[in-house]
């Protein structure tokens, strides 16, 4: 048994069906069990309606209901011979932006509902800007309430063109575009009868087989010292093990590698697992290694092979996504998470914000919750970075304003 | 390009090891909540990958109801021991005894008192972060709760004010008294639980697996005859073959009928179960429709 874990989140509002298609995806491939249909079966009966409404499984909290608001996300599980799914479901309206990045953030592949009625619009292309902006790697169009337009054909093509243009300018390549009736099952599971024109694959045989082994850089090593292991012990007493995850690429027994900040290198002596060592580590393996030199390392430091360096650099630039209600306050100092490493860091230069809707830029002086913007910044202490489009570990921050505590912003380095 | 096969199982264990090493290395003062049960027996297998070949840098700790199966207890012990890691029990009766927990009848159902231990346990040690092994396919409130939990100086989860939590960059900052709850298997279900159980070959209680017991047919559900629970005049014992899916407080864990008797076997029923696993067993979370969230917002775990 092998079967691969893919994340996804749906983008679109309940009026474009979202809720009803998780409650598809989840009903027809028998994930949904029976105290949960019977619980919602239940809640149709009482609110009058006539048959069961899948959207009810995706349904809130008591403090959601009662205070009419909405939790940013909630996350869903199902799975099929062939794959595990997680579904990360986020709410559409108010806050949307704030919402839809922190879920993409861990997505392998977003489906953007469209309602085949309506066609492409300023939501389609925000969801779209997100899902670029965060780097998920594939992106299913899923034009629904087909249905509604006589399943035609010539409607789903005009729609599929139009999108199609729009995301070239977002340099996004990995769209598939699907015909659908969630209410009706048409190509979300099933196929239906109603859809013979449509040769591509349907959602879930979509989701079951889309190639994900390359979502993560399998190119450049990348290891963040995460925790130092010193067992002290009899049997252990010269142990030092350096603990944490290949963020990307590979590393083997005897490979030279350099450390990051200081610029020492070194060598793999082992790669030390609980269940054996190994000759060669993956992305994503947490592992444990041993170096050939005893030298001073301690978490926070990077682990790189000397022949593929990442940029060393204590002033950057980032696209920001700003998570707060509290506005970002270019006097303060804030902290920045990046890979294992926390330092301070002060916003030298907001140099535009983008209107999400029209892709606009703009000139900015301060950012609100859900404004996205490429800014400067500079931090007490060097990081180690790369590119967010080459590498999604060590190309992303979190932003925590000291004061409260919280986490303010996403960072994602250009 | 490597042809390194990654199973969806290596992906969750690799997840969860990485977040414990975040908590060992941001938090100040971590525990690890232990109960015997096979969620937390998990988290120990990934605790030893996590930090072997050196002890974890977190002591074990269980907020004991005295309302446990023996045998669940037993494993507790007999596990913490083969370990060698420190384990600290803190008791229900502890908190009666100071007076700040008031049950009325001794016999009921434990578990909403057990905020009011843990909270004090965690007062009375300072632990600033405690991992606990709570998944979000368990319920909805879990399924919108944070990998990283944040408290108040209440324990209080406050599910509108929840901090973004994205990428795998944990913000792990907390105010003195403050604390923080991490579930690092809050993306595996009940399924991936089992099938580690059986990769691992994992030693878990031996009623997790099917045996027979005396029960008794309460309000739809089945309860295990104990010392806790005896049959109201009317109701009938019968002995059944039982298997329990969670184990928790005696009088209010029902089993499920199974003939189950290990980890494969079970896997093939949970593949075509039609019952979810606190649907089927936890008749405290059936009291109605926010039981868990109402709970969670007292500093439940």
């Amino acid at each position: 048994m092998n079967t691969q874990l893919l994340r996804f989140i749906t983008a679109g509002s309940v009026d474009d069906g979202k809720s009803t298609l998780i409650g598809r995806l989840l009903h027809d491939s028998k994930s949904i069990f029976e105290d949960q249909l019977s619980a919602i079966s239940k809640t149709s009966e009482k609110r009058g309606m006539a048959a069961v409404d899948l959207s009810l499984l995706t349904d809130g909290l008591q403090a959601e209901r009662e205070q009419g608001i909405t939790i940013d996300v909630a996350y869903r599980y199902f799975a099929t011979p062939r794959r595990k799914f997680i579904i990360g479901d986020t709410p559409g309206h108010e806050q949307y932006t704030r919402n839809m990045v922190t879920a993409a953030s861990t997505a392998n592949l977003v489906v953007i509902l469209i309602d085949a009625r309506k066609g492409v619009l300023t939501q389609t292309r925000r969801h779209t800007f997100l899902a670029s902006l965060v780097g998920v790697p594939h992106i299913v169009l899923a034009v629904n309430k087909m249905d509604m337009v006589e399943y035609s054909e010539d409607i789903f093509n005009a729609i599929v063109a139009e999108y199609r243009a729009f995301a070239a300018q977002l340099d996004i390549h990995n769209v598939t575009c699907i015909p659908m009736s969630a209410l009706n099952g048409d190509m979300v599971v099933e196929r239906g009868d109603k859809l013979n024109w449509y040769q591509g694959e349907a959602l879930l045989e979509m989701l079951e087989t889309v190639v994900i082994d390359y979502d993560v850089n399998t190119e450049d090593f990348r290891f963040p010292v995460q925790w130092v292991c010193r067992p002290q012990t009899q049997e252990y007493h010269d142990f030092r093990g350096y603990m944490g995850r290949v963020e990307s690429g590979e590393i083997s027994v005897g490979d030279e590698i350099t450390i990051l900040p200081s610029g020492r290198t070194n060598r793999v002596k082992e790669i030390v697992t609980y269940d054996g060592k190994l000759q060669t580590a993956y992305a994503p393996q947490s592992v444990t290694l041993t170096l050939q030199d005893e030298t001073d390392i301690s978490r926070g430091d990077m682990f790189v092979k000397s022949a593929n360096l990442p940029r060393v650099a204590k002033e950057f630039e980032a696209m920001l996504c700003w998570l707060a209600e509290t506005p970002l306050d270019l006097n303060r100092k804030y902290i920045i998470k990046h890979t294992t490493r926390v330092v301070k860091c002060l916003f030298s230069r907001l140099e535009y914000r983008v209107d999400v809707n029209t892709l606009a830029h703009h000139a900015a002086t301060m950012l609100n919750m859900n404004d996205i913007a490429r800014v400067s910044l500079k931090v007490q202490q060097p990081l180690v970075l790369d590119h967010y489009s080459k590498n999604r570990f060590t190309g992303s921050f979190i932003v925590i304003d000291e004061a409260s505590n919280n986490t303010v912003a996403a960072g994602m380095i250009v | 390009m490597s042809s390194h096969q990654f199973s969806h199982l290596d992906a969750l264990e690799s997840e969860s090891i990485h977040i414990m090493r975040e908590v060992a290395a941001e938090c100040k003062n971590p525990a690890l909540l232990f109960s015997g049960g096979k969620d937390s027996i998990v988290m120990l297998r990934i605790a030893e990958k996590a930090f072997r070949p050196a002890k974890f840098p977190f002591p074990l700790v269980h907020i004991d109801t005295e309302h446990n199966f023996p045998e669940v207890i037993a494993a507790r012990d007999k596990l913490a021991a083969d370990l060698g890691e420190r384990l600290i029990v803190r008791s229900l009766e502890d908190s009666i005894k100071r007076g700040t927990i008031i049950i009325k009848d001794l016999d009921k159902p434990r578990n909403p008192y057990q905020s009011v231990t843990l909270l004090e346990t965690i007062a009375e040690f300072g632990f600033d972060a405690c991992m606990g092994g709570a998944r979000r396919d368990e319920e909805k409130a879990r399924a919108k709760e944070r990998i990283f939990s944040f408290r108040d100086e209440f324990g209080q989860w406050d599910p509108k004010n929840q901090r973004p939590e994205l990428w795998d960059l944990y913000n792990t900052r907390v105010l003195p008294g403050e604390n923080i709850r991490v579930f690092p298997i809050s993306n595996w279900t009940e399924m991936d639980i089992w099938e580690y159980i059986a990769r691992e070959r994992l030693y878990i209680p031996e009623i997790y697996y099917a045996h027979t017991r005396e029960v008794i047919r309460r309000n739809g559900s089945v309860i295990p005859v104990s010392h806790l629970v005896q049959p109201k005049p009317g109701e009938k014992v019968e002995v059944l073959s039982v298997r329990f899916r969670t184990v928790g407080d005696m009088t209010c864990t029902a089993p499920v009928e199974s003939l189950a008797s290990n980890p494969q076997q079970i896997i093939e029923e949970t593949s075509t179960t039609r019952i979810t696993e606190r649907g089927a067993t936890r008749m405290d979370d059936q009291t109605s429709d926010a039981s868990m969230e109402l709970r969670k917002k007292e500093g439940y775990f």
